[in-house]
């Protein structure tokens, strides 16, 4: 299981990047975390020729706030840092939980965001995460940076909006003052992509206002599931049921190893429940 | 001298045998030093990889290497045409196996592929890499068959023939019976029945196979290190196919990451292997990436079993009625042969049940798919499996309690030597004694309470047991009769060096189960030394006596019991010399923790050392007849017995989530009687091991396939081995019976934990499930499986 | 483009310098350049874990990282550990409990408790069992149930806590 044969450049900068990238060609992959992009070259299900290394480049890096108060992810934090990061924990703390999700504490050491967001698998909590609280994709190329909604940066399976000669910048999360995001989900084994997955976001106030239930692993990318949400919104004592059943109208799962659609939909129904009651108990907690 | 071991003995010193000391070959492995064959590295050597068919089944039409060696650093290529005439091809069958047949295999195949993974040519290169560029560019022409892939239907008229010269797709079948099964049934007070499946799965050793073969031309001897579990079979499989004479073929098995019965196989890819070393007289190294483990390693327990139960008013069990049909791949794996498992199932059924009447069918055929073949356990989780869930279905119909009822119906402690209705000949056996040890343990009450205080918050908690049998120590009944030249016997030989420490090299091999301490230990009790003045040498055909290694948990019963004859007839020989330097009467010394001694009193006389200094630089001072062999071998092989038969219990204890179908795993337990235990610690280790190789079948583990014969899971992302979240703790406790046929008394201990998890396994879950009417039979146990018995989701396949 | 790389970086505190190939991961570099077999090679994609090494101070899959791209990094592997002693209580705790068998977890077994252990060490805490499960959880032993592992690491945590407040 050995990668075909490479060639491997390292970029210092934003413009070493563009200019490695042009005369690479457009075969040629970039290399941050490596996290999903060693495996497929270890499987040789991609033949790249060219490795352009990104890890050195200082601007993909850092979390800060920035001037309209969103918190700005650069996109070779890993996991690992996005975990322990002090502003993480009290501006955007479902990514800090997310976190403690994915995979293991090895891989978490070196996979980043932004390798999570343009690998799209649709089973990765951070696109989900992303996707729930609405947050910006900061894609950048030669031509400048576009900025652009997470639920319009997932295209599908493994697929993104990044055009051929852009890399994903950074994420932006916008303040959102009093709303509360739960992540659950059900794997078979800590660390494993999930069966089925949910991040709800909701609030100010009550899980009924503006709630946000972004289901990941039971589609080709993460999927916000409207109709329960309008369900959810009504409120009231049969406001989960409804939602619960809405869902079949959300989610058309694909079979995976797991299970066909009826098991997916059903693992989608009770995480729904679970995020709610979460939300809830989290509200009385206070 | 020569009683049996007596544990009693724990107070004396230099008495190893019953203690939990560490393994003195520990310390390499955590410290990164141990040397595995991928750790090998020889001058000239070169790397080996195949291109493996993608197809099922498929006619081979044209190979092209061209473009293959045209990659600098490429040496050769080869395909199953050029090593034929250099290997005899072989066909595993055993005689005793009445009317078993398989096809004659080769390294690689000549004209057709028969499942998608077989290797179909290789090729050699100065690094693996290489050799995998070079194997991506081997343009192999297909022309795709018809693939066998439905057992159900491997035998049906309109199914394709796999080996058109077998005539059909059967490769063995028989039946077990005795009493009156048909009587009984219509007799019963109450008849049980479910149909079991056991799902496909493997070994995943986290050492890949490996091999390093060396010829050297010159010499014309065949070196070949080994991850394997039998040295000197493979030196025989070797000799004999690759025409050479068993003494210029040395096999080397240094450290061997986990083999569990993966590794005691004739694999065509490392013949390939050899051979190619043979023809090119260099060495030539292949270690198996996990892509290629997956497919080529063996699989194991692909079983469908429609069970029966009879059992009378009084609760006791009348008999049983078993149908296995087992899919094993296109060909049976050499030598052992792949009808094994299947008869195993038919003769380890109702194993640990006192009752009269049984019937048990197994039907073994060819399919399209990796073959199948000896896994840990062999056959007994199986039959535990299919066991157990009928008794747990009887004891149901009739209202009583699991516990009670097999307290009812498992033979009687003092009721051996007795023979099965199956046919086991059973020496001394301890389920009544062991049922209670458990039920003490688990503190039977506690949990039952709990489980009703549980149930009442809507949490569904479940306690499962399971009793079984398990075969160990094996005489050549197992596969010498049946004309497989796989010894049964073993041997030591034990040394006294002239400082006075000991070597003692021996037959059975290390695989991380604690051999060489357990004969570190024997070897320092029987010969009077510190255990740390023994060095054990295991896994080179040059080295040790011959043996057949590590299978079937023959290493302490089997192994052991040579180096403690070996080791007291060392000790024996050194009392005869010191006996004539201190002119005293041998049987008035003894040896005690490397000193000469009075066995009376105990007052050294000399140190071991200063015997050695005689013996080897002073002989000329000794009586010129006197014998002075310092080293002695001993072999053993059991003979009043086919097998010896341990026996246990297991309990798991667990949770279902029922909205989700996950199980959690909350305590397992095990009470096991593996007769004399040389180290407790080994053996609890052996034991929880195998428990969670067994969860592993009964939760995660499965090799799915395509209707079509493709192996749909290729990676450890999706074949899902246990790992150490979900693991319960594991409680373990011993029941000792030792064996009569060996001063030792030692039986094995390595299969008995996966032996019995699954069935455990499967209770505890259809024991939460009971209130619900949801029951589970076909492992693994997924979610999706589990929410489909309880009604929530359409039975759909994945 | 090149397939071949320069890099300079030190391995359990050696200064090595070595041109790589490019595809070469950090496993591979290791053992095949370096001759450090202590590190192993189990599925070379991900999973098993057999591969855990130190780069920069924390673990990291071997098989995930390539050398090439380790230019001025600092790796640790079991042989560094060992000679140094950081990790003696945990490697005569495996050894006293039996915690390995085959051994070819062993190794990367090692480096993920160690990860843990010194977290656990920050914090002034000792893991629990249920904690100590979940940081190994990406590593696979297919020998000892895992059990034994658990047993050594909370030995060690309870005895290092211990020391650290007499």
């Amino acid at each position: 299981m050995k990668s075909p044969p490479l060639g491997y450049v390292r970029a210092m900068d934003m413009p070493d990047v563009f200019r490695l990238r042009a005369n690479a060609g457009p075969d040629a992959r970039v290399l941050a975390g490596g996290q999903s992009l060693l495996p497929t070259l270890a499987f040789r299900l991609s033949d790249p020729g060219t490795l352009i290394d990104i890890t050195r480049v200082d601007a993909l890096r850092g979390i800060r706030l920035v001037a309209d108060g969103a918190l700005r992810v650069g996109a070779l934090t890993t996991h690992a840092e996005l975990g322990r990061d002090a502003l993480v924990r009290v501006r955007v703390p479902v990514l800090a939980d997310a976190v403690g999700l994915i995979a293991h504490p090895a891989i978490r050491n070196r996979g980043t965001i932004g390798g999570s967001l343009a690998y799209a698998d649709p089973a990765a909590e951070l696109p989900a995460v992303c996707v729930a609280l609405d947050a910006v994709v900061i894609a950048v190329g030669p031509a400048g940076e576009r900025r652009i909604a997470a639920r319009d940066f997932l295209t599908g399976l493994f697929t993104t909006a990044l055009a051929g000669d852009e890399l994903i910048a950074a994420v932006e999360f916008r303040p959102m003052p009093g709303r509360r995001t739960v992540i659950h989900e059900l794997a078979r084994r800590s660390g494993d992509y999930a069966m089925a997955g949910i991040v709800l976001a909701a609030g100010p106030g009550t899980p009924t206002h503006d709630p946000r239930p972004v289901f990941f692993g039971v589609g080709d990318r993460p999927i916000l599931a409207t109709r329960a949400a309008a369900c959810l919104a009504v409120g009231g004592a049969a406001a989960l049921a409804a939602a619960q059943a809405a869902l079949d109208g959300d989610l058309d799962p694909p079979s995976d190893q797991h299970g066909g659609p009826a098991f997916k939909r059903q693992l989608a129904r009770v995480l729904l429940a679970r995020a709610v009651n979460s939300l809830i108990d989290a509200r009385d907690a206070r | 001298m020569n009683d049996i071991v007596d544990p009693r003995s724990l107070d004396r010193p230099n008495s190893y045998i019953g203690r939990s000391v560490p393994r003195p070959n520990i310390r390499k492995l955590v410290e990164g030093a141990a040397r595995y064959v991928d750790d090998v590295i020889l001058p000239r050597m070169l790397h080996a990889a195949f291109v493996r068919s993608p197809h099922p089944h498929a006619r081979i039409v044209r190979i092209d290497v061209s473009a293959a060696l045209s990659i600098p650093g490429v040496v050769k290529a080869f395909t199953g045409a050029d090593l034929a005439p250099h290997c005899e091809p072989w066909v595993a069958v055993l005689a005793h196996l009445k009317g078993m047949k398989s096809a004659p295999q080769r390294p690689l195949p000549l004209d057709v592929a028969t499942w998608a993974g077989e290797a179909i040519v290789a090729v050699v290169a100065e690094t693996r890499a290489l050799a995998e560029d070079a194997a991506a560019r081997v343009v192999v022409d297909y022309e795709p068959l018809p693939a066998v892939t439905d057992m159900e239907t491997a035998l049906d008229p309109a199914t394709p023939v796999i080996h058109a010269d077998l005539g059909d797709n059967l490769v063995f079948e028989r039946t077990n019976e005795s009493g009156d099964v048909e009587a009984a049934f219509r007799t019963a007070h109450k008849v049980v029945s479910a149909t079991f499946h056991t799902g496909r799965h493997t070994g995943v050793t986290l050492e890949p196979r490996s091999i390093l073969a060396d010829f050297n031309r010159a010499t014309g001897q065949l070196v070949v290190h080994h991850s394997t579990q039998a040295p000197h079979m493979i030196r025989d499989v070797l000799a004999r196919h690759l025409r050479l004479p068993e003494a210029d073929v040395r096999v080397i098995c240094g450290d061997v990451g986990g083999s569990y019965g993966i590794k005691v196989h004739v694999y065509p890819d490392e013949m390939a292997v050899a051979v190619i070393a043979k023809l090119m007289g260099r060495p030539v190294k292949f270690i198996a990436d996990r892509l290629e483990s997956f497919s080529s390693d063996i699989h194991a327990r692909d079983h469908r079993i429609e069970g029966r139960l009879a059992v009378d008013a009084a609760g006791r069990i009348l008999a049983f009625d078993i149908d296995d049909l087992t899919g094993i791949g296109p060909y049976s794996v050499y030598p052992r042969t792949s009808a094994v498992e299947g008869n195993q199932v038919v003769n380890l059924i109702g194993g640990p049940y006192d009752f009269a009447h049984y019937r048990a069918r197994t039907t073994v055929v060819l399919q399209n798919k990796t073959p199948t073949c000896q896994y840990r356990a062999v056959g007994h989780p199986i039959a535990t499996a299919v066991t157990e869930g009928l008794v747990d279905l009887a004891a149901e119909a009739l209202g009583m309690d699991p516990l009670d009822f097999r307290l009812k119906n498992l033979m009687a402690d003092g009721s051996y030597p007795r023979t099965s209705p199956a046919g086991m000949k059973f020496e001394g056996l301890s389920h009544v004694e062991s049922l209670e040890a458990l039920r003490k343990m688990i503190d039977y009450p506690a949990l039952r309470a709990d489980q009703v205080a549980a149930r009442a918050r809507g949490i569904h908690r479940g306690i499962g047991f399971a009793s079984f049998i398990e075969l160990t120590n094996p005489s050549p009944f197992m596969y010498g009769i049946g004309g497989a030249r796989i010894s049964a016997q073993d041997g030591c030989t034990v040394r006294i060096d002239p400082d006075g420490t000991v070597l003692a090299a021996t037959g059975v091999t290390e695989q991380g189960q604690g051999t060489e301490a357990i004969i570190a230990q024997i070897v320092a009790e029987a010969v009077g030394v510190p255990m740390s003045s023994v060095r054990v040498v295991t896994g080179d055909t040059l080295a040790t006596p011959y043996g057949g290694g590590t299978w079937a948990c023959r290493g302490a019963g089997i192994g052991g019991e040579a180096a403690l004859r070996a080791g007291r007839a060392t000790k024996e020989a050194a009392l005869v010399v010191a006996g004539s330097m201190l002119q005293a009467a041998p049987d008035t010394l003894d040896i005690v923790m490397g000193n000469i001694v009075d066995r009376a009193g105990g007052a050294v006389r000399m140190p071991l050392s200063e015997l050695g200094r005689i013996v080897y630089f002073r002989g000329d001072t000794l009586p010129a007849e006197l014998p002075r062999e310092l080293m002695q071998t001993r072999h053993f092989i059991t003979t009043q017995f086919p097998f010896a038969f341990t026996n246990g219990i297991q309990a798991s204890w667990l949770e279902v989530d029922i909205d989700t179908g996950m199980v959690n795993l909350l305590k397992h337990w095990c009470v096991e009687d593996c007769g004399r235990v040389i180290n407790p610690m080994l053996v609890d280790e052996q034991v929880r091991g195998g428990v969670v190789q067994g969860i592993g079948g009964a939760l995660y583990e499965h090799c799915v396939y395509s209707p079509d014969g493709h192996l749909l899971m290729g990676s450890m992302a999706d074949y899902l081995t246990p790992m150490a979240a979900e693991m319960p703790d594991i409680e373990v406790g011993h029941v000792e019976t030792p064996t009569r046929e060996s001063a030792l008394g030692a039986k094995g201990a390595g299969e008995a934990g996966t032996a019995g998890a699954p069935a455990a396994i499967m209770n505890a879950i259809n024991d939460a499930l009971r209130p619900l009417g949801a029951r589970v039979f076909a492992q693994p146990f997924t979610p999706a499986r589990i929410l489909a018995a309880l009604g929530r989701i359409p039975t759909e396949t994945a | 483009m090149s397939t071949s790389v320069d890099v300079t970086l030190s391995v359990n505190g050696e200064r090595v310098a070595r041109r790589v190939e490019a595809r070469r991961h950090l496993v591979d570099f290791l053992r095949l350049d370096l001759g450090l077999t202590g590190t192993h090679t189990g599925c070379e994609h991900g999973v098993c874990g057999a591969c855990t090494v130190r780069v920069d101070g924390v673990i990291v899959r071997g098989c995930l990282v390539l050398a090439a791209s380790l230019d001025g990094a600092t790796v640790e592997t079991i042989e560094g550990l060992t000679e140094s002693g950081e990790i003696a209580d945990l490697q005569t705790a495996f050894v006293e409990r039996n915690a390995a068998q085959c051994g070819f977890c062993t190794p990367a077994m090692l480096l993920t408790a160690a990860d843990l252990l010194s977290a656990a060490a920050r914090d002034g805490a000792v893991p629990s069992r249920e904690a100590i499960r979940e940081h190994i959880a990406g590593n696979y032993c297919r020998c000892t149930g895992y059990h034994a592992i658990v047993d050594a690491i909370e030995t060690v945590a309870t005895a290092r806590a211990g020391k650290g407040r007499s």
